[in-house]
């Protein structure tokens, strides 16, 4: 343990109400503590650098899986061990599964949450790029009142996000209209656990016949955030689904990612590896 | 009598302990009034030390403080004995490596201690380093001795510049190899109490408590009866924990003298990695002549391993990876020249294998470009050329065991169904686009026990005492790490003594206790100290029987009855065995000539992988480890041996890459330094052969470091025959080979796109 434990405190609320007075009192001051496998991971390594924490895990506010005719709600304290086993967003999102699925291993599926995955903010969070093409929504909450914001845009840059200081996310919003999309999914990480990814890819696709009608395409690990690939969905929309399109939108999708070397990879793996995810996914797409 | 132990998988002597918890490792101790200490090293590669700060808000009054200033103090000297005395226990004016320690702490409070070692910085000027073999070898700066290099070897055997003439073919290449990081699931620790009224007494995690002993006599200039170091249970080693406890027991133990009180230093993960000895990187050129028949007529091995910034047992690691380069093969002409070279990394030390994996992975991948250019199969290339008995190896050491290396390759092949698969592969490659299966194997030897005359030298001595209740204790310096030692040790001296297992007892190694048995390590306490175990129990069972108190047979009551009354005439019974090498074995240590080890372990391992040509990541989906070992003494623990190291040579080939900058490893954590998972490791299927050793306990051999040898060349070789295409060169030289890597390899050669 490198960080000097007499400096933290983790308070637990008695209710939402508290937790969102302490974060609106002193703002900057208190932050959140969800499941604790990220902000854990930085405590012992003596990297964390916020000292005053207000626990969420037993407001009830935050936690549990609604569904109504037009959404399914999340709320932000939903465990990946609990996703998984959610009968309607395994059959309309399973993508968000397959992601809960490959996080961590199970100790960290029991604990960790989707609401924390979101803002803790990294790159490499297995569960956005799901989010990305779901086009989900957040409803954030505050001492103030609560806004509802679009989960593609919430991220700002490299761990910024929209949210602000006194802001929690209650719920994820899932409009259930993936009736009809092919999705599809996959994780590279090397090993098959514990593995933090260097690329991966949520994407899902509506053909018509042969023509891709619509097509929406995520990726993690790419960028400083996880990141829609808008101009290789455009290159793609409205086309038919053939080697000469696939290979175009390889070319534009090299083009429109930027990514980085760092310990865990290269630019080039990455690059070269997300476009031949683009294209698995294309040449699956018939049998989705 | 009992029924027979050897040969039995009896349940492990500590294994009880361990799974409920009740064993203590050394972080469970804890000593009255006990500080916690810790280490503050250099942040970069190399330098001289100006001056250290301490800065603000940190009551250092409170604190113990040792530097290099404070050895002086002491009687002893300021360097970790073991082979070259050149390492510090802390750096006084120059600087060799990132992470050398430069001062200690100490302090009650271990938080505090973690806030204190942050607010600690150095005067450092820096002086330009070198972190690759090339570099050290060009000295393009001089940093160790006369010319960066710690040791060199030269095996020569028939005229090899007079082959080259007569070959048909000469095949040149070059190999890599990376360093690896032993990963026991405990990281290092000690606890010290050190004064000049009681000496120095420490417990800790360890291999070698006779290494850390000599370590220490030599740091406080005690006398040996002065110095007492006891081994906590331990979690695992690997090699890891063979030489560097020297240094952290030392560290303890300076801070408790200048404390006077008990000081417990524990590493993190993230200091054990970043701080500690890994495998040594490598790099080997090879240069075959073959005959057009596939006869291997001569080759030139230069073999060379960075040792990092001090001597340490890179000598030693150089030796035993120069005397595997040749592999089991009959090479009428051979020459190995080897280097271990300096640089300024943190040292590289012990890790199973010990050299071998590097220079046997050289040979096992380089056969195969020998056999694609005679035009030939791998296997039909080695069977060619596999040494058989009467035959030499590299050192002129004559075979006498009556090995059969065709016939283990064709069991071997029969229990993978080798060919039927080199055809269904074949069809499945032709069929798919998207990913290609590939078959491969590697056929190898590994000497047990200390090289050449070093068993000699080490000369170890076992002892076994009786009690007034007829249980018996064996008294050994060898260590229990996971291994399932104390468990072989009681099984052989059950057997010896004809009484029950859970009659025997271990004594926990404790230089005040036990006499020195040799170090754990080299494959050599099953076979070299289980053989002292076996002998100083029938002596002792020779003792009973010619006072008269024993028949021949006995039961375990007249067991104990004889050993009551011998105890209450005579006073403690205890007999004591010490090594006498097999006759016959002739060491030249100049020329490196002569039986290297007593024996050899044999085997073929075949590896079946499926290369993914979305993401060039390689699984592993099946694996044949096939082994001659002479007698398996417990099944389930030599199956286990064999399963870890493949899994952990499964690491070395495809996933455990130590990402250096600046001679720093930086990803020093277990989310990025990727060692493979249960999920990610294949059904490892493992087969012994036993050939009886005549010289080792119911003949066995060692076997510990073998499974580290095959696996890395083995799945080399399946990757190339899974992607490679006649006509198209796919050079795989180097591991760990990365996706990232592949990648480049494929792209780049011709390979998919
Ligand atoms: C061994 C291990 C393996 C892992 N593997 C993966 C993996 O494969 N894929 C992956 O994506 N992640 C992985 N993680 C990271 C982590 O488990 C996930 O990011 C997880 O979703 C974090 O959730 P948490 O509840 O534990 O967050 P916490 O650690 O409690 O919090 C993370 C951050 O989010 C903030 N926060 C949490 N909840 C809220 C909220 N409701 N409103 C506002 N802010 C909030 C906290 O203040 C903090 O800044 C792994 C972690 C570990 C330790």
């Amino acid at each position: 343990m490198r960080a000097f434990l007499p400096d933290y405190e983790l308070k637990i609320p008695a209710n939402v109400g508290e937790a969102l007075r302490l974060l609106n009192d002193e703002p900057g001051i208190w932050r959140p503590f969800a499941g604790g496998t990220d902000l854990m991971v930085l405590l012992e390594a003596g990297k964390l650098a916020h000292k005053r924490f207000v626990s969420l895990w037993s407001l009830p506010e935050l936690r549990g899986i609604e569904a109504s005719d037009s959404h399914v709600t999340i709320g932000a304290m939903t465990t990946y061990s609990q996703i998984q086993r959610h009968d309607v967003l395994r059959a309309e999102f399973p993508l968000l599964g397959e992601a809960a699925n490959l996080t961590g291993a199970i100790a960290i599926q029991n604990r960790g949450t989707i609401g924390g995955n979101i803002a803790n903010a990294s790159p490499a969070a297995d569960s956005l790029p799901a989010l990305m093409v779901y086009e989900a929504e957040l409803e954030l909450i505050s001492a103030g009142g609560s806004r509802v914001v679009p989960y593609v845009g919430f991220h700002t840059g490299y761990k910024t996000t929209l949210m602000r200081e006194d802001e929690l996310i209650r719920a994820i919003r899932l409009p259930r209209l993936t009736a009809g999309w092919r999705q599809h999914s996959r994780k590279v990480g090397t090993r098959k656990a514990q593995a933090i990814s260097k690329v991966c890819i949520a994407a899902m696709a509506k053909l018509d016949g042969v023509t891709i009608n619509d097509i929406r395409l995520a990726y993690g690990s790419v960028a400083p955030t996880p990141v829609r690939a808008w101009k290789t969905e455009v290159a793609l929309k409205g086309r038919k689904l053939d080697s000469a399109t696939i290979q175009t939108a390889r070319a534009e999708l090299l083009n429109e990612l930027k990514p980085i070397d760092d310990i865990r990879s290269t630019a080039d793996y990455r690059s070269r590896v997300a476009a031949n995810l683009l294209v698995e996914f294309l040449n699956r797409l018939n049998q989705l | 009598m009992p029924e027979t132990h050897v040969g039995q998988s009896v349940f492990r002597k500590e294994g009880f302990d361990k799974v409920t918890g009740r064993a203590r490792y050394v972080d469970d101790l804890t000593f009255p009034d006990m500080l916690h200490g810790v280490t503050v090293r250099s942040p970069i590669a190399r330098g001289r030390l100006r001056g250290v700060q301490f800065g603000d808000g940190i009551p250092w009054h409170e604190f113990t403080i040792v530097t290099a200033q404070d050895i002086q103090d002491i009687p002893g000297a300021n360097c970790v004995a073991l082979i070259l005395e050149d390492q510090p226990y802390l750096a006084s004016d120059t600087i060799n490596h990132p992470e050398e320690p430069i001062l200690l702490l100490a302090h009650r409070d271990k938080y505090l201690l973690e806030k204190a070692r942050r607010a600690v910085s150095f005067d450092i000027e820096p002086l330009p380093a070198i972190f690759t073999i090339e570099d050290s070898l060009n000295r393009k700066e001089l940093i160790w001795g006369e010319d960066n290099s710690f040791k060199s070897f030269l095996i020569e055997k028939g005229d090899v510049d007079a082959a080259w003439a007569q070959a048909d073919f000469i095949v040149e290449g070059e190999y890599e190899t990376g360093a690896q990081e032993q990963l026991y699931i405990e990281p290092n620790g000690m606890i010290a109490i050190a004064n000049p009224a009681e000496g120095v007494t420490v417990w800790g995690s360890m291999q070698c408590p006779y290494y850390v002993h000599k370590a220490l006599i030599k740091l406080f200039g005690l006398p040996p009866e002065k110095i007492r170091v006891v081994q906590a249970v331990t979690g695992g080693g690997f090699g890891g924990k063979e030489e560097y406890p020297s240094m952290i027991a030392g560290h303890a133990a300076l801070l408790a003298w200048k404390a006077g009180k008990p000081v417990k230093l524990i590493y993190d993960r993230a200091e054990d990695m970043v701080a500690t000895t890994k495998r040594h990187p490598s790099k080997t050129r090879i240069r075959t002549a073959v005959g057009k028949d596939g006869k291997l007529l001569a080759t030139e091995i230069d073999f060379v391993i960075d040792g990092g910034a001090y001597a340490t047992l890179s000598s030693v690691v150089l030796s035993r990876g120069t005397i595997h380069a040749a592999g089991p093969y009959n090479w009428p002409n051979v020459r190995v020249r080897s280097r271990a070279v300096a640089t300024n990394h943190p040292p590289h030390g012990a890790f199973r294998g010990f050299g071998a994996p590097q220079s046997i992975f050289a040979m096992e991948r380089h056969l195969n470009q020998v056999a694609q250019t005679v035009g030939l199969s791998p296997e039909e290339l080695r069977r060619r050329n596999f040494l058989k008995p009467g035959e030499t190896t590299s050192t002129g050491q004559v075979i006498h065991e009556k090995i059969d290396l065709s016939f283990l390759l064709d069991r071997a092949f029969s229990l993978s169904d080798y060919h039927a698969k080199k055809i269904r592969f074949a069809e499945f490659n032709a069929a798919n686009s998207t990913e290609k299966k590939g078959i491969g194997f590697a056929t190898f030897m590994h000497g047990a026990g200390f090289t050449g005359s070093g068993e000699v030298y080490l000369s170890s001595v076992v002892g076994v005492e009786a009690t007034p209740e007829g249980r018996v204790r064996v008294l050994t310096s060898n260590t229990e790490i996971g291994q399932g030692s104390f468990t072989i040790f009681s099984q052989i001296a059950a057997d010896a003594l004809g009484i029950d297992f859970d009659q025997i007892e271990i004594a926990q190694p404790d230089t005040a206790n036990v006499p020195n048995s040799g170090p754990t390590v080299a494959s050599r306490t099953t076979m070299i100290v289980g053989k002292l175990v076996e002998s100083a129990a029938l002596g002792l069972r020779q003792t009973l029987i010619a006072s008269g108190l024993l028949g021949e047979r006995y039961s375990a009551d007249e067991f104990a009855e004889a050993c009551r009354q011998h105890i209450a005439a005579h006073g403690e019974l205890k007999s004591f065995s010490k090594y006498e090498p097999p006759p016959g074995v002739h060491w030249d240590d100049e020329k490196y000539q002569g039986e290297a080890y007593g024996t050899y372990a044999w085997a073929v391992y075949v590896a079946e992988v499926t290369v993914d040509l979305t993401t060039y990541e390689t699984r592993v989906d099946d694996f044949i480890a096939l082994q001659e070992v002479g007698k398996v003494i417990n099944p389930v623990l030599a199956a286990g041996q064999i399963e870890g190291g493949v899994a952990q040579a499964i690491g070395y080939a495809l996933y455990e890459n130590v990402v250096w900058r600046d001679g720093r490893m930086v990803n020093n954590q277990m989310t990025n330094y990727i060692m493979p998972t249960s999920a990610d490791v294949p059904p490892i299927r493992v087969y012994f052969e036993e050939l009886p050793y005549a010289f080792g306990p119911s003949g066995a051999k060692g076997i510990g470091e073998l499974p580290m040898d095959g696996p890395a060349p083995a799945i080399l070789n399946a990757i190339e025959d899974a992607i490679g295409q006649p006509g198209i060169q796919t050079f795989l030289g180097q591991i760990p080979l990365m996706p990232e890597t592949l990648m480049k390899v494929m792209t780049t050669g011709g390979g998919n796109d």
